[in-house]
């Protein structure tokens, strides 16, 4: 069954779904979309230098994406608006990932893969690599999702119940970051926050309780993966990006049916 | 044995000092409020009580396995986040529906469970704030600032509901309030703040003080006007003899 391309492809963004469910609705719940984005865009950096010092992939981006978000949250509150930062962070780390890449030499690179993701040419490998991260992540947030959920809300109310805000904010880092390094193969470093953001939005109109919105999101996020995957078979369209666009395509039909609901 | 016994404590931000040389105690069962202009600590003390700032100096003693149950000043729910009043409860942790139902009543809004938080009222939001705080049957309540946003009726039910909260369970109370005389009238002793102790005292006491007076005003409407409202006052040592500008009597 693992032999076909299309099989691996499906299970392997089904994968990315499930840990991006939880993990999205934090970076939703606490208006962390630019913190993800930052987050994904450092990891070309550590695609290129993965390559430089001819190491795996899924170390460098790790160290790096884990880096940036260590950065974002040591400069947070001293002096620049978040905004401007993770701004300023996002797409510098972007630049600096492409221009490094290219002094990479010998190594003819297919920038595109990294950049959009090539879900069709996952290996075996990759499964066990993207699954085992998904579940780690996953283990992760349901550990600590009560004090999350309670520093998400107020970091006050958090010290008062013996509740430490800033390593439960530690923990989220460390989870994206590791969601980026298994998402690259993927959706690419500039969907990845797409894919964290979109499910977990639409699921939010279906939703009665957290854990209800984090369940119907990674339901969203794996029909958007296996149709994406159906349509971009169907219309020779590139994958990672017809993934997106049905989570999209969702999230606007839900958004709409919400709309009508509460005007009647 | 005091519940929790603050000791020359200094908080600053920076170079701006918050807090300078606060020392405090809280006894069991007692209601205790703090006034102040904005700007004089009021919310920094409670954040150093419950942990969530280091003092610059001095410390915080907690008596040993004290429960604290905080209502913040306010929380904002996000829109995006959707959560029932009963899971929102739960978030402490080991919760039974029984507690559920036990923490809704005290505060004075039973069969709320099922609610949405982000549908409440003002005041039926403050009260199931009130129900978290209550749900680990805590020795000691912290309210900041917990009427904001409610109207005068409903900022002295809140108080009122207080009250009746210490009589049940016995818990302690150490609150901040704006509305001084609403919350006068329920306490036990209030403090009045203003980046150091000003005075301290039984609710006619601290109301009577020329420290409190200088800092508010009579509260007896028209007088207001008479008194120049000079926050920047300096206390030269300790708490006595005091150095007021602009004394108006």
């Amino acid at each position: 069954m693992l032999d076909d391309f299309m099989i691996r492809a499906a299970l392997a963004g089904i994968g990315v779904a499930v840990a991006a469910a939880p993990l999205g609705c934090f970076v939703v719940w606490r208006r962390m979309a630019y913190f993800g984005d930052a987050t994904a865009h450092a990891a070309i950096l550590g695609v290129a230098l993965s390559l430089a010092f001819s190491m795996s992939i899924f170390i460098g981006t790790l160290v790096v994406a884990l880096l940036m978000a260590l950065t974002v949250s040591v400069l947070s509150g001293r002096g620049y608006a978040m905004d401007t930062l993770l701004g300023v962070l996002a797409h510098s780390a972007l630049a600096f990932g492409l221009v490094a890449v290219s002094f990479i030499s010998g190594v003819r690179i297919d920038l595109m893969a990294y950049l959009f993701g090539d879900i069709l040419a996952v290996s075996r490998g990759d499964l066990v690599m993207i699954w085992g991260g998904a579940a780690l992540v996953v283990a992760l947030i349901s550990w600590r999702w009560s004090a999350l959920l309670t520093s998400t809300m107020n970091e006050d109310l958090a010290h008062a119940s013996g509740i430490d805000p800033k390593r439960e904010q530690l923990v989220l880092t460390l989870a994206l970051a590791i969601t980026v390094a298994f998402a690259i193969k993927v959706v690419g470093v500039l969907l990845i926050a797409a894919m964290l953001i979109i499910p977990a939005a639409a699921a939010r109109p279906l939703s009665k309780t957290p854990e209800g919105m984090a369940f119907v999101a990674g339901i969203i996020g794996a029909l958007s993966v296996v149709i994406g995957l159906r349509a971009a078979y169907v219309f020779d369209t590139p994958a990672g990006p017809s993934i997106v666009c049905v989570a999209a395509l969702t999230f606007l039909t839900l958004s709409v049916i919400k709309g009508f609901r509460s005007l009647v | 044995m005091s519940l929790v016994q603050v000791e020359d404590l200094s908080v600053r931000y920076g170079a701006r000092t918050a807090l300078s040389r606060v020392s405090l105690r809280i006894e069991p069962s007692e209601i205790v409020t703090i006034v102040g202009p904005n700007g004089s600590g009021k919310t920094s003390l409670l954040r150093a009580i419950i942990g969530a700032i280091k003092p610059f100096q001095g410390r915080v003693v907690q008596a040993s396995s004290l429960k604290i149950g905080y209502v913040p000043q306010k929380l904002h729910i996000d829109e995006t986040l959707p959560i029932t009043v009963s899971r929102f409860l739960k978030l402490t942790g080991g919760v039974t529906a029984a507690d559920i139902d036990y923490a809704l009543t005290q505060a004075g809004v039973p069969a709320l469970e099922k609610a949405q938080l982000s549908q409440l009222s003002g005041g039926q939001f403050q009260r199931v704030l009130l129900a978290r705080a209550l749900i680990a049957k805590p020795d000691l309540l912290l309210l900041d600032e917990a009427t904001q946003g409610l109207d005068q009726r409903g900022s002295a039910s809140f108080y009122q509901q207080i009250e009746t909260v210490r009589r049940n369970t016995g818990c302690a109370v150490l609150m901040i309030s704006h509305e001084l005389h609403v919350v006068m009238s329920a306490s036990d002793r209030v403090i009045c703040l203003n980046g150091h102790i000003c005075c301290e005292g039984t609710p006619a006491v601290v109301a009577s003080a020329p420290e409190y007076r200088e800092l508010f005003g009579t509260g007896t409407g028209g007088a207001l006007a008479l008194y120049r409202h000079e926050h920047d006052h300096s206390h030269q040592h300790g708490d006595h003899p005091h150095d007021h500008n602009g004394t108006a009597n």
